[in-house]
């Protein structure tokens, strides 16, 4: 009798414990939430956004770090998206059962476990030494381009594997190609899931530093990369240009640690005020792809 | 109605053929920093022998008596990774056994995009909350403690690697069949029993694959520690001093040799 009710104090003793391990995280989010906003609150303003960075703690901004990251978010989604969908179509719909295949999943396996900092000395060895780009925003897209890929892979190939096999046999059997199938029926239904993947995949691309600051991209930069499109008030109005690509450039989570290593107060207050732009960038991309998730998970059908 | 036909099959053979040389660009990625990786690290070994590399006990290549032991920095990662363990697999696993036992699922739907989150935050955030948060919290605690240091850094890296342990146990743990927890219910087991006994040996083969990657995971995390545990390669288990990890050089080296450069150029 005894050792029934020790049990059942243990049994709910475990209960507790288990809520407040799961509960851990969530207080040291909100722990972490406060103390940046704290900090970095005052320093959010118009002139935060539009100045750049400078000696002077008061006076720097993050313009050239916003602007570096909208122009490396661009090159990677225009790479990592079609490449990663493409191959994971390949490797649903398409792959042969043979070595080659087998390969690819391994490599892709292998990719997804490589700390980002290694995929920076790729970027390093490949595109800024022997491609010659120096530390250019092509550089750095490429790099993050290659260190998302397999995240879009993986999310891509879950999400096609989940329309089940009916659906095609039905394509065929209305006399619809391989092609016709994939692009008709199977696409438009995983598109919610594969759209969660990618943004989550670019969201994880918008935060990284280690791979940025291993190819080079930490430094002092007081311009901003060539803009794509320049109006003008004579014909054609409007002049496009992809200069800027070639151009060095610096990112938010690149300013950020260069603030954060730095010891004056000012500049650690910098860092939060940074903080709190990059993390208000990143949960409402996560906040995008959990609702888009929810919505999907409610209009599937089978 | 025959041409049309042709040319929708070559369209089809095309269409295979580009994706396939899509899915080639993992192996491409995978062979280029195998490649990087073995030429630049062959150049060091023409340089310094592997007996050196492996038994030297100082690691100081930006000195002018250079050494090029790699066991203070192994030692770094090692301790770093051994502290963020031991806070994230005790709690990841009784938070995973919690969100697959207890838990109702109207709780689990709103814990675990939560989790996530924790999971999504840039590594750099974390690094500021270690140094600027954690540290000077610490150093109220204990006295005497450096104010960069292993400790805070592997606590925080730990907790980010929290959600990981946690949700990858938690599927393993739904994976184990709904009647070995009811044989163990109708043996007269309670809740915490037949998840310690049986539900986690069943699942421990799913466990086991979670901690090795939260282990790589904890072992490659770069911007924590290079933000917070200091740069300075030394031999040592006591996690209150400043220590550098494998991932932290890698940044540091990179980041003074640019700041050389710069010098050289304001000062010529």
């Amino acid at each position: 009798m005894n050792k029934r009710i020790l049990n059942k104090r243990l049994d709910g003793l475990f209960k507790v414990l288990g809520i407040l391990t799961t509960v851990f995280g969530m207080l040291v989010l909100l722990v972490l939430f406060i103390d940046v906003f704290l900090d970095g609150a005052s320093r959010l303003s118009l002139g935060f956004f539009t100045s750049f960075p400078s000696r002077k703690p008061e006076a720097a901004g993050i313009l050239s770090a916003w602007v570096g990251t909208l122009w490396i978010m661009a090159v990677t989604a225009f790479i990592a998206i079609p490449l990663g969908i493409g191959s994971a179509i390949y490797l649903e719909e398409y792959a042969p059962k043979n070595r080659l295949t087998a390969l690819i999943e391994i490599s892709i396996a292998n990719l997804a476990g490589v700390p980002s900092v290694i995929f920076g000395l790729l970027g390093l060895g490949l595109f800024v030494r022997w491609f010659n780009l120096d530390r250019s925003v092509l550089a750095g897209g490429l790099t993050l381009a290659i260190l998302v890929l397999p995240v879009i892979i993986l999310s891509t190939r879950e999400a096609l594997r989940a329309i089940p096999f009916s659906i095609r046999e039905a394509s065929y059997a209305v006399g619809a190609t391989k092609w016709q199938t994939v692009y008709l029926q199977v696409l438009p239904a995983a598109l919610g899931n594969i759209m969660t993947g990618v943004i989550l995949a670019m969201s994880r691309a918008v935060g990284e530093t280690a791979p940025l600051i291993t190819i080079g991209a930490l430094t002092y930069i007081a311009f901003l990369p060539q803009p794509p499109a320049v109006f003008s008030g004579e014909f054609p109005f409007i002049r496009l240009s992809l200069q800027g690509l070639f151009d060095p450039f610096t990112a938010l989570p690149i300013q950020i640690f260069n603030w954060v290593s730095r010891p004056q107060k000012g500049f650690s207050v910098n860092a939060s005020a940074g903080i709190i732009v990059l993390l208000g960038i990143t949960l409402a991309m996560n906040s995008i792809a959990v609702i888009l998730r929810y919505r999907q998970r409610k209009k599937t059908r089978w | 109605m025959f041409r049309k036909n042709k040319f929708q099959k070559l369209k089809e053979y095309l269409i295979e053929k580009l994706l396939f040389l899509f899915s080639l660009v993992s192996i491409f990625a995978t062979v280029g920093i195998i490649a990087v990786l073995s030429f630049e690290a062959f150049a060091f070994f023409k340089e310094v022998s592997l007996l050196k590399f492996f038994t030297d006990t100082q690691w100081t290549p930006l000195f002018v008596k250079k050494h090029f032991g790699i066991l203070p920095l192994l030692c770094g990662t090692l301790l770093t990774t051994l502290i963020a363990m031991l806070i994230a697999l005790p709690v990841g696993l009784i938070s995973a056994a919690y969100l697959s036992e207890y838990a109702s699922e109207k709780a689990r739907n709103i814990i675990k995009p939560v989790m996530e989150i924790l999971a999504a935050i840039p590594t750099v955030v974390y690094g500021y909350f270690a140094l600027l948060f954690v540290t000077p919290l610490l150093r109220k605690c204990i006295p005497g403690m450096s104010g960069f240091n292993s400790l805070s850094s592997g606590l925080v890296t730990g907790t980010m690697i929290i959600p990981l342990i946690s949700s990858l146990s938690e599927d393993a743990f739904h994976a184990v069949p709904m009647g070995l927890r009811e044989a163990g219910y109708a043996l007269g087991s309670n809740r915490m029993q037949v998840s310690l006994r049986i539900v986690l040996p069943a699942a421990f083969s799913g466990v086991c694959a979670a901690c090795v990657l939260a282990i790589s995971r904890a072992m490659g995390e770069t911007m924590i520690v290079a933000i917070a545990a200091g740069q300075q390669p030394r031999l040592t288990l006591n996690p209150l001093v400043p220590v550098e990890t494998i991932t932290a050089y890698i940044v540091q080296v990179i980041v003074s040799y640019k700041l050389r450069k710069h010098f050289q150029q304001v000062y010529e």
